[in-house]
């Protein structure tokens, strides 16, 4: 058995530990809560105003018609994808450090998919019709067009929250019970509630291990598949610098990139505010260090490509696209995005920087932006520049992209919180299931 | 409160006593056991020897249904409305498979957890005794039985290496 590198040593720590957690909370806490909240009504303000005037408050400029608010719809799917690749995809690999971050990680893909799923709706303008999207009965004798990548966009993000959901859910009703049985009062009241009769019987375990099982191996392709749906939004028309076969692997490496990223941003700082800093140690941190390194290099791989075939298609198109990415009026995203993502993610080469935590945060900040400037870099500078010179033109974001922008942080780090304190952001049951039982003839 | 089932509960703290006092049971023949673990174990679940969950049946239909269900919407859904774009089908099957793939997966993971739910609903047995213990670091083995047997199985509980046992009458 692999060691967990966890000084907690017996179930009963665990235990302790981690309801521990959900005691009273510490000023850092209600300080970031705090923050979050604030964010979230500036974002409430801005979508306000946006109802109210249009969305001609956004930066919009035909023929840039997709812009911010797509962006970050890109940006937060991605962000949601390396929650499902460490509870779904390495259970299946039964990576065994993987038990300790990956509830925090799955609720971050939960909160995400629940903020990223509002821009479509916004960027749409009239919002209160947005159930157009989805296939019912109507009078207008009206169906939606299936050969739509927009439309297999709706059922792939749909799924996908729905299954993670389900996922985190069912991951949680034994750690829930675990903690109906230590605490009092009207939280006893309410995580009996939540623990929907859980006790851990034979046969409860049976099925549920079983269950799990499946239902990581179906969140597995789906994951694969979301964000590759969201790469044929682009890579299905015509446009240059989005018509490539590339996209899906390409936006699903970005993804998981880029959601290890914010795995660093939200555990480093969370960790010290929970006091589970010997829970959540360097052992961890280095392995979900090599996981963006290994990612972050299929990233460099793909942005070379992206180069390379555009030079060697010999479409002029592609080729013009492609230089002003990294030489025209947007040269800046373009730079930035290649430095973010490409090369600060080739520092994590040294084991001495995977397990420096303040050099992994202030990596994370640069992985975030970076992924933020990517999706930005092809969605605005590709459309900025089409087939026709004379129809070029540039976006420029105002106030109510920004607005919008970081009321999506508050909106997710508000619910990211409150689940932090509310259930155990440290799944009991699977740290314990890596702890062998103590053994009557010696040993453990 | 309904009245408990009848029977001794036995407490352990060591693995490899609580699996031992599970083979003996079941040597005994008393094969209707209730076992409480914090975590899923290996070493429980050899002694206990039942079969796999059907659960995965539940995924299975679930799955082929979600993917029927998927190529039945898109394809029924064009024809009922016809537009003839481009000279190309009406119900053209390659784009329907994105759809007829994610219904697939939602609907085999949300029978999955139907599964999980149906299943220990089902197979769980009723009114047998609980203790918080079991969710933190002990391991419970209950065995149903009358007043005349529970003197010999608090004795074997105990000679496996039980640290508690108590009588559910």
């Amino acid at each position: 058995m692999a060691p967990t590198h966890t000084p907690t040593q017996t179930h009963a720590e665990v235990t302790r530990d981690v309801v521990a957690t959900l005691g009273a909370p510490s000023r850092g806490y209600v300080m970031m809560l705090a923050g979050a909240v604030g964010l979230f009504l500036v974002g409430a303000f801005t979508f306000v105003m946006l109802l109210k005037d249009g969305l001609g408050l956004a930066g919009y400029n035909p023929p840039v018609m997709w812009s911010v608010y797509i962006t970050t719809f890109v940006f937060w799917v991605g962000i949601g994808h390396a929650g499902t690749l460490i509870s779904a995809i390495l259970f299946l690999f039964r990576s065994q450090w993987r038990t300790a971050v990956y509830r925090a990680t799955e609720a971050m893909t939960v909160f995400a998919v629940m903020t990223a799923g509002l821009f479509p709706i916004i960027h749409i303008g009239r919002q209160w019709v947005f159930y157009w999207l989805l296939p019912y009965p109507n009078q207008r004798y009206l169906w939606p067009n299936f050969k739509s990548p927009l439309l297999w966009d709706v059922f792939a993000i749909g799924t996908y929250l729905t299954v993670s959901t389900t996922f985190l859910v069912v991951g949680l009703v034994p750690d829930v019970a675990a903690v109906r049985d230590k605490v009092s009062g009207w939280r006893k009241k309410l995580y009996t509630a939540c623990s929907l009769g859980w006790t851990g019987s034979d046969n409860q375990w049976r099925h549920y291990t079983r269950g799990y099982l499946y239902l990581a191996a179906l969140a597995t392709p789906l994951v694969l598949s979301v964000h590759s749906v969201v790469s044929w939004d682009f890579a299905m028309s015509i446009i240059p610098g989005w018509h490539g076969t590339i996209f899906a692997p390409y936006f699903v490496a970005g993804a998981i990139y880029s959601g290890v990223g914010m795995v660093f941003t939200l555990l480093i700082p969370l960790r010290k505010l929970l006091r589970v800093e010997h829970m959540i140690v360097d052992y961890h941190f280095d392995n979900l260090a090599k996981l963006t390194l290994f990612t972050g290099s299929i990233l460099f791989y793909a942005y070379a490509m992206e180069y390379f075939m555009a030079w060697y298609s010999g479409s002029t198109y592609e080729q013009v696209t492609f230089w002003r990415r990294a030489f025209g009026p947007m040269w800046w995203a373009g730079w930035s995005m290649i430095l973010c993502n490409a090369f600060v993610s080739q520092l994590l080469w040294f084991r001495k920087i995977r397990t420096n935590l303040t050099a992994l945060f202030i990596i994370s900040i640069f992985i975030n932006i970076g992924m933020w400037f990517e999706r930005y870099v092809i969605i605005v500078s590709s459309l900025s520049n089409d087939y026709e010179p004379w129809a070029w033109g540039q976006m420029n974001p105002t106030w109510a992209d920004w607005g919008i922008l970081a009321g999506s942080f508050g909106w997710f780090g508000m619910y990211f919180l409150l689940f932090a304190r509310t259930f155990p952001i440290i799944a009991i049951q699977e740290i314990k299931e890596t702890i062998p039982m103590p053994r009557k003839r010696g040993g453990h | 409160m309904a009245t408990m089932t009848a029977g001794v509960l036995g407490s352990f703290i060591h693995i490899d006593a609580a699996a031992e006092a599970i083979r003996a049971l079941k040597a005994q023949g008393h094969t209707d056991l209730t076992v409480y673990s914090p975590a899923p174990n290996h070493e429980i679940e050899e002694a206990l020897d039942q079969p796999v969950s059907p659960v995965r049946l539940f995924t299975l239909v679930g799955g082929l249904t979600g993917c029927a269900a998927g190529f039945a919407m898109t394809i029924w859904m064009s024809n009922n409305w016809p537009l003839l774009v481009g000279g190309k089908p009406i119900a053209s099957v390659p784009p329907y498979v994105v759809l007829a793939f994610e219904l697939t997966i939602l609907l085999g993971a949300l029978s999955t957890v139907l599964g999980i739910i149906v299943m220990s609903a089902l197979q769980e047995r009723k009114r047998v005794p609980y203790d918080e213990k079991f969710s933190d670091d002990h391991i419970g083995v209950f065995v149903p039985c009358g007043a005349e047997q529970s003197a010999a199985i608090e004795r074997l509980l105990r000679r496996a290496g039980s640290v508690e046992v108590t009588h559910a009458a």
